[in-house]
C-alpha cells in the first residue's frame, strides 16, 4: 500500500445539521486495494459521512459540510450520487434497492444494458434498442465471478435467500467500469455466518484485483478479519485511525463505547430487591426490523433493569411484545401469573404501562390537549375519570376538571413547560413530550413500568430529567423499571443490571459498572460466551 | 370595548382577528353572502318572512342527517358517503311502521302523529344497528379508503334495496301502487300518519313566519345525545382512536371496535334523521332517493368549518343554518331576478362546489 498516493482522502469533514454537530474535523485517507474499517455506535456519523462522500442531496438541503472531498489529490464535490457514480464510488446500503421481479442478471446490469439497434431506432432513437440477452447475462456472470460467489443469474430476485440479494447487490456495483472505491454499509448484517465468510473472501478478492473498500460493520471480529486499516468515530469525532494488525476486538469496542467521563452512578451502591417480578421465558416478538427469537430474562421486583444493544437487534421488540403492541409469543409472567400476550388491554390491567419509543406515533394524540394525553389511559382502563350520571353505574361521563388536574399535578411534578394542560401535545417539545409520555405511563401507578428510548431526540438537559423523574418513581414509590436504549452510558447510570440484545437474543447480563470492553463484545456479537449466561442464570 | 384608546383599538382588531382565525374566512364570506341575498331579496319580490321559515325548517330537516356524519368523522373513518345506509335503515322504519299501524297487528293502538313516528324510529334502530356493524366490519378491512368505498357501498345498497321495495310483501294501501295492488310506491305520504308532527309542534306563527319550534327542540335533543354520547368513556376512545389508532391501541382500546360502534352510530342518527325530514317534507322517498342524502350532508358539515377528520356540534349547526341558508335564498332571489328556473342546476353546483373547495383543503393531521 503506497502511502504516498491516496485514492481517497476526506479533509476535515464538518457537518452540522441545525446546530447539532455530528461530524467534526474527520480526516482519513484511501489508499488503492485497501479495505478500510469504519466503526463507530449508532448515530456516530457513519452514515452521515457516507453520505457526504455519496453526494447526498440531503446533506445539500441541510446546509452542505465543512472539509473538502479528494480523488487523486484533486478536490471533488459531487453534487448528486450520479457524480459519485461518474468516479467510480460505488454504494451498497443497508436496504436493498433491487427489482424483485427482475434476475440477477437484469438486477446487475440495470440501466447498462448491452443491446442490439432495431430498426425502431431510424424512428425514436436509442431507446428503442432491443435487449441483448445472452450478453447481458455473460458480464452479469463476469462481475459475480469477480466477486467470488455463487449465483443462479437466471434467478429472480424475489426468489432468492436475502444474501444473495446482498451479493447481487454488490455485483451491480463492481459492473460498473472504473470502479475504484466501494462503500459497503452493514452488508453483513442481514447475512448468516457462512454466506458471510463468502463475502469476506470476496472483499479480499476484490482489493487485490484493486479496488478499495469501505466497510462499515457492527461486527468487529468481521472488520478485524479483513480489514487493513481501522477508522473508529465516536461522536462525529474521529478517535482512532490505525492498522487492523494485532488489534483485538476489545480494544476496538472500548474506542467504540468509550467516554472520556466515566458514567457517575446513583448513589445507593448496594441495593436491596424483592422477589422475581417479571419473567420473560423464551419470548419471541415479531416486530418488523426489531426481531426477537428468544429471550429468557427475570426481573427483580424494586430493580431497574436495562436492556442495551444496537439497532435492529430486537432490543424494542421485548417491550412491544410484553405489552401486546407487537405479535408474540412463548412466556410470560408478572408475579407468577401469566400476561396475555398480543391484548394490550390485558397487560395494562395487569399493572404494567410502556412509554414508547415512538413518541409522536405511539405515545401522543399530537391533535388533544395534554391533559387527555396523560389522564386517557387511566380512564380507559381503571375508569378513572368518570363522573357517574344520576348515581347511575352505567352511565357516566368525563371528568373534565379531574382530567385537567391530574394533568396540572404531573405538569408541575416534571416541569413540563406549556402554556397550560389544555394545550396541545404537537405544540411542545420533544422532551416536553417525552414527559407528557411519562406521566401518562405514571397516571395508571403501574408496578412495572417499560420505558423505551426515554431520552431518545432530546436535549442534554431534559434527559437528565426525565432520567431522575425514573430513578425518583422508582425509589419513592417501588415502581420496578425495564428501561430499553441505545445508548449504554444512560443505561449504566441508573440501570442495576444491564442486558445486552444481540441478534434477538440476550448475549449477556452484566452490572452497570462492567468494563466498556464486555459491553462492546455482547454487542458485537463475540462476548456471548458461555460463562456470561451461566454467571447470571 | 370599554372605550376608544390605542391599545384597546388593538384590542379590538385582535378580537377580530381571532374570531376570523377560528371561525374561518370561507364561512364568513358565507354568511355575508346570505344577508346580501336577504337584501336583494325584496326587490327580487321574494317574501322575506316565509324566506326565513323555509331557512329555518330546512335546518331541521337536514340537520340531523348532517350530525349522523360526526360520529364518523370523530373515529377517523372519514365523512359518510355512505349514509343512504343509515338512511335506508329509517326507511324502512317508517315503511314497516305505517305498514304495521295501517293493515298489520297494530292497527287502532297506535294514534296517528308522534305515537307513530315514535314506532318509526323504534323500528328504524335494530336495522341501523345491523347494517351499521357490516358495513363498518367492511370499512374497518379499508383502512385509509374509507370515503371512496363508502360512497359506493352506498350506492350499491341504494340499488340493492330499489329491487327490495318492489318485492319486500308491503300492503298498506297508502304505501302501495293503486293499480297493481302491490309494490311501494316511488313517494309515499306520511299525511295521516306522523305528517308535521315535531314541525307543527308549538310551532310559533307570525304572518306567514313560522317557527318550527318542535323540530328545533328535537334536533337540539339530538345535539345533546351525541354531545353527552362523546363525553362517555366509549365516545371518548372514539375521538382517541380518530386522532391517533396508535396511540389509543397502546391504551388498550379495541379501535376496530370504536370504529365499529361510531358507524353504528352514525347509520343510527342517519335513519333518526331521514323519519325527521320526512315528517317536515310530507313524503317518504324510496327506490333512488337515499342516493341524494350524503352529499348535501357532507357539504353541510364541511362548509362548518370540520375537517375530514375532527367535527363538533357547532360545525353542524353552523354548516346545517350557512348551507341550507344559501341553498334555499340563492335559487329563490336568482330566479326571480334572471326570470329562470335553475334551481336544481344552481344546487347543484354550490353542494359540489363545497365538497371539492372543502376536501382540497382539508388539513394534514399531524402524526
Amino acid at each position: 500500500m503506497d502511502e504516498d498516493c491516496p485514492l481517497l482522502s476526506l479533509e476535515h469533514i464538518t457537518k452540522d445539521f441545525d446546530g447539532t454537530v455530528v461530524l467534526s474535523d474527520v480526516s482519513f485517507k484511501l489508499c488503492k486495494g485497501e479495505i478500510l474499517g469504519l466503526v463507530g455506535e449508532n448515530g456516530a456519523g457513519k452514515t452521515t459521512l457516507m453520505r457526504i462522500l455519496f453526494g447526498m442531496p440531503v446533506i445539500a438541503e441541510t446546509g452542505g459540510f465543512q472539509g473538502r472531498c479528494c480523488i487523486d489529490g484533486e478536490s471533488v464535490d459531487f453534487k448528486s450520487p450520479f457524480d459519485a457514480l461518474d468516479a467510480g464510488i460505488g454504494m451498497v446500503h443497508q436496504e436493498f434497492s433491487l427489482i424483485s421481479a427482475f434476475t440477477t442478471a437484469e438486477n446487475i446490469l440495470l440501466n447498462r444494458e448491452c443491446t442490439h439497434p432495431s430498426f425502431l431506432n431510424e424512428v425514436f432513437g436509442d431507446r428503442m434498442s432491443v435487449l441483448d440477452r445472452d450478453a447481458i447475462r455473460e458480464r452479469a456472470e463476469r462481475s459475480i465471478e469477480k466477486l467470488g460467489v455463487k449465483l443462479d443469474p437466471d434467478m429472480l430476485v424475489s426468489e432468492m435467500p436475502v444474501g444473495h440479494k446482498q451479493f447481487t447487490e454488490i455485483a451491480r456495483e463492481i459492473n460498473r467500469d472504473g470502479i475504484r472505491v466501494l462503500v459497503l454499509d452493514e452488508p453483513t448484517a442481514v447475512l448468516t455466518e457462512s454466506e458471510a465468510e463468502v463475502l469476506l473472501s470476496g472483499m479480499r478478492s476484490l482489493a487485490d484485483q484493486g479496488i478499495s473498500i469501505i466497510f462499515i460493520s457492527h461486527r468487529l471480529h468481521e472488520v478485524l478479519e479483513v480489514a487493513d486499516r481501522i477508522v473508529v468515530l465516536r461522536d462525529g469525532k474521529l478517535v482512532k485511525d490505525v492498522s487492523a494488525k494485532g488489534v483485538t476486538v476489545k480494544e476496538v469496542s472500548a474506542w467504540m463505547v468509550g467516554r472520556d467521563v466515566e458514567a457517575k452512578r446513583a448513589s445507593g451502591a448496594h441495593r436491596e430487591f424483592g422477589p422475581e417480578f417479571l419473567r420473560l421465558d423464551k419470548l419471541w416478538v415479531d416486530m418488523p426490523g426489531e426481531r426477537v427469537n428468544e429471550v429468557s430474562i427475570s426481573v427483580r421486583k424494586g430493580e431497574i433493569f436495562g436492556i442495551g444493544g444496537l439497532a435492529g437487534q430486537g432490543k424494542l421488540g421485548i417491550p412491544n411484545g410484553v405489552m401486546g403492541l407487537q405479535l408474540a409469543g412463548g412466556e410470560a409472567l408478572l408475579d407468577g401469573q401469566a400476561i396475555p400476550l398480543n391484548d394490550p388491554r390485558a397487560a395494562l390491567s395487569m399493572g404494567m404501562a410502556f412509554v414508547s419509543e415512538d413518541r409522536r406515533g405511539v405515545g401522543l394524540l399530537l391533535d388533544e390537549s395534554l391533559d387527555w394525553n396523560i389522564a386517557f389511559t387511566a380512564m380507559q382502563i381503571q375508569d378513572r375519570y368518570l363522573k357517574p350520571f344520576l348515581g347511575s353505574r352505567f352511565l357516566r361521563f368525563r371528568d373534565d376538571r379531574g382530567m385537567r388536574e391530574l394533568a396540572q399535578e404531573y405538569v408541575d411534578a416534571l416541569e413540563i413547560k406549556c402554556t397550560g394542560v389544555r394545550q396541545r401535545a404537537k405544540e411542545l417539545s420533544g422532551g416536553n413530550q417525552q414527559k407528557v409520555c411519562l406521566a401518562k405511563a405514571f397516571a395508571i401507578k403501574p408496578k412495572l413500568l417499560f420505558v423505551s428510548e426515554p431520552t431518545r431526540g432530546i436535549d442534554v438537559g431534559a434527559k437528565r430529567l426525565v432520567l431522575d423523574a425514573l430513578l425518583k418513581y422508582n425509589r419513592e414509590n417501588g415502581m420496578t423499571i425495564v428501561m430499553i436504549s441505545s445508548e449504554l452510558e444512560e443505561l449504566r447510570s441508573i440501570c442495576d443490571r444491564i442486558a445486552i440484545v444481540d441478534e434477538g437474543r440476550v448475549a449477556g447480563i452484566l452490572p452497570p459498572e462492567a468494563h466498556l470492553e464486555d459491553f462492546g463484545l455482547l454487542m458485537s456479537g463475540r462476548g456471548a460466551t458461555e460463562e456470561a449466561r451461566v454467571a447470571n442464570a | 370595548m370599554r372605550n376608544g384608546n390605542g391599545k384597546d383599538k388593538d384590542g379590538f382588531k385582535g378580537a377580530v382577528r381571532s374570531f376570523v382565525a377560528s371561525f374561518g374566512w370561507p364561512r364568513i364570506i358565507i354568511a355575508l353572502f346570505i344577508v346580501a341575498l336577504f337584501f336583494l331579496a325584496p326587490a327580487a319580490k321574494v317574501e322575506i318572512p316565509s324566506a326565513l321559515s323555509d331557512v329555518l325548517n330546512r335546518f331541521g330537516m337536514n340537520a340531523v342527517l348532517v350530525l349522523a356524519m360526526v360520529p364518523m368523522v370523530q373515529s377517523g373513518c372519514g365523512l359518510n358517503f355512505g349514509l343512504p345506509i343509515g338512511v335506508i335503515a329509517g326507511l324502512l322504519g317508517s315503511t314497516l311502521a305505517i305498514q304495521v299501524v295501517s293493515v298489520g297487528p297494530l292497527v287502532g293502538i297506535f294514534k296517528p302523529g308522534l305515537p307513530v313516528f315514535i314506532l318509526a324510529i323504534i323500528l328504524a334502530m335494530p336495522f341501523a344497528a345491523l347494517f351499521g356493524w357490516a358495513y363498518g366490519k367492511l370499512l374497518n378491512r379499508v383502512k385509509g379508503d374509507e370515503m371512496i368505498i363508502a360512497t359506493y357501498v352506498g350506492w350499491a345498497a341504494v340499488s340493492f334495496m330499489s329491487i327490495m321495495w318492489l318485492i319486500l310483501p308491503y300492503s298498506a294501501p297508502t304505501m302501495i301502487w293503486a293499480y297493481k295492488g302491490y309494490q311501494l310506491r316511488s313517494t309515499i305520504a306520511v299525511a295521516g300518519f306522523y305528517d308535521k308532527v315535531l314541525s307543527s309542534f308549538l310551532a310559533i306563527r307570525i304572518g306567514d313566519f313560522v317557527f318550527p319550534t318542535g323540530m328545533i327542540l328535537f334536533v337540539a335533543l339530538m345535539c345533546l345525545v351525541v354531545w353527552l354520547f362523546f363525553r362517555t368513556k366509549a365516545g371518548t376512545a372514539m375521538t382517541a382512536v380518530g386522532s391517533n389508532p396508535d396511540y389509543a391501541r397502546a391504551s388498550g382500546v379495541d379501535a376496530s371496535r370504536a370504529r365499529i360502534l361510531s358507524v353504528v352510530a352514525s347509520c343510527m342518527l342517519g335513519a333518526v334523521g331521514i323519519i325527521v325530514y320526512q315528517q317536515s317534507y310530507g313524503f317518504i322517498q324510496v327506490y333512488n332517493g337515499p342516493l341524494m342524502a350524503a352529499f348535501p350532508a357532507v357539504a353541510a358539515l364541511l362548509i362548518g368549518g370540520a375537517s375530514v377528520n375532527k367535527a363538533s356540534i357547532v360545525n353542524v349547526v353552523v354548516g346545517t343554518l350557512l348551507y341550507q341558508g344559501m341553498i334555499t335564498m340563492t335559487p329563490k332571489v336568482i330566479n326571480s331576478l334572471l326570470q329562470s328556473d335553475m334551481a336544481e342546476v344552481l344546487r347543484i353546483i354550490i353542494a359540489n362546489g363545497m365538497i371539492l373547495y372543502a376536501l382540497t383543503r382539508k388539513s394534514k393531521v399531524a402524526r
